[in-house]
Parts: structure tokens; sequence; C-alpha cells
């Protein structure tokens, strides 16, 4: 699937990662576990990579089989260091009314392998695995 | 287009602001307007009615977090309340139990700012 860069688009988002594994049988938990990191990773493309610039294009691949669901999330825009983004200090940002960081916690907490890689210049991949073992 | 709408409703000096279909990066901003015009009004004892709410992402957690503060100073609180349990989980899951009163029941929450009051008018 490839969308433009709008918050509007996170519902169709949503929906495709929905229906692709729904087909397969993955449980309605653990589905729902994988739409929140989907959603988490292209709402951080949109803030961070695009900037709400509205046309930059994300790129959503899925590959899956009995064991596995991976979803590959590509953009073009500004790189991006995961290693710089601090993992959330609620009580900080309680004391600075502002929020940052709690989405990609998120991610690492909902799926299995988060895995980044970045070339400047040219693209940002962002791959999200689940596994499915235990879980169907 | 996700769908997501508040509605708020006053009892008293409690503002209960009633949420109903997805929150996310998108509709986040609505809840913010909401927010944003209770305070404007002065009204600062807020109870937030989760039971309708389907789906929450962090920039929807990010919403109560941009309040709580200003709400706090001026004596009130946002008090959480009637979390299925998957969009609970997720408020676990970023430790927000240990920032924020969350209630089975709205008539808990309501029945909290009261409590409080009485204890604050002895």
């Amino acid at each position: 699937m490839i969308v433009k860069s709008r918050t509007e688009n996170l519902s169709e988002i949503r929906e495709f990662i929905y229906s692709a594994a729904r087909d397969i049988g993955v449980s309605k938990e653990v589905i729902d576990d994988i739409i929140l990191a989907v959603d988490e990773a292209c709402t951080n493309i949109i803030k961070h990579a695009y900037k709400y610039y509205p046309d930059g294009e994300i790129v959503i691949k899925l590959k899956y089989n009995l064991h596995k669901f991976t979803i590959m999330i590509i953009d073009h825009g500004a790189s991006f260091e995961p290693d710089t983004v601090p993992e959330p200090d609620l009580e900080k940002y309680y004391e600075q009314r502002k929020v940052g960081g709690l989405g990609m916690y998120l991610m690492k907490r909902l799926m299995d392998e988060v895995k980044y890689v970045s070339i400047p210049g040219k693209y940002n991949q962002v791959l999200l695995s689940k596994n499915l073992n235990s879980a169907i | 287009m996700a769908e997501f709408n508040t509605s708020v409703k006053e009892q008293g000096e409690i503002s209960k602001i009633y949420l109903k279909g997805y929150l996310d990066a998108h509709t986040a901003p609505s809840l913010e307007n909401t927010f944003s015009s209770l305070i404007d009004n002065k009204r600062y004892k807020i109870v937030v009615n989760f039971q309708d709410l389907a789906y929450i992402s962090s920039a929807g957690l990010g919403v109560f977090m941009a309040f709580i503060e200003k709400v706090r100073d001026n004596n009130g609180d946002i008090k959480l309340t009637s979390m299925t349990d998957k969009v609970f989980n997720i408020f676990d899951l970023l430790g927000f139990p240990l920032l924020y009163e969350i209630f089975n029941s709205e008539e808990e929450a309501v029945n909290k700012f009261i409590e409080t009051k009485n204890v604050e008018n002895k």
C-alpha cells in the first residue's frame, strides 16, 4: 500500500493491516497490537520525517507466514536516528508538559522486533515484526 | 476517515467529556479543542468517560499530558473512567495509572471530586 503522509490516512492504514491480519487468522488481541504499532510508526513518519508535509509517500509492505507477521514501512523524508530518541520518562514529561518518544516506546513493547534503517537523503525504513507462534 | 467526537455534560462544578470512536494523531486536535474550551471557561474539574472509545494511540494520550498541569494548578483534576480493557492496557503500558486516577465508573470519579471538596470545606 502507498499512502500520502497525512494523518487523515491513518485510519485507512489501520484498516489495511486489520484486513490482512484477519484474513490469515491472527487473533484479535495480536491484531490490535500490530495496528497500534503501525499507527505509531506512520504517525512518527508524518510528524518527524515529513514534518507534516502532506504529499510525501509512505510505502507499507507486508510479509507473513504462520510464525511471523512483518510490516515494512518506507518513507523518503528526513533521516532518523532512533538511538537519539530517549526512553520516555513520564514524570519528566509531566513536568515539561510535552510528550515525545511514547510512540517508539509503544512499538517496542507491542512488537517482538523493531528495526530501523536510515539512508540519509534516500530513505528510511522501519521493520516491525510480531511472532505468531503462540499467538494464533 | 476515522470517526471521533466528543460531547460535554455539566454536572455542577464538574464537566464530563464523553469520547467516541477513534482517537489518533488526526483526531487528537478535536479533543484538544474540547479541553481548551473547558479551561477557557475555568472548568477545571473534568471527568473523561472512555466507554465508547474504540481506539487510542500515543497522540491521543498526549492530549491528557498537555492539559493536566494547568488543570491541577487550578485546583482541578482530570479523572478517567469506564475504559475498555484494550484502551486501559495502553494507558497502563505507558505508566499513566501513576499520574491519573482511573475509575471503573463515571459515578466513582464524580464522587471522588465531591468527597475531595467536602474534605477541603471541613
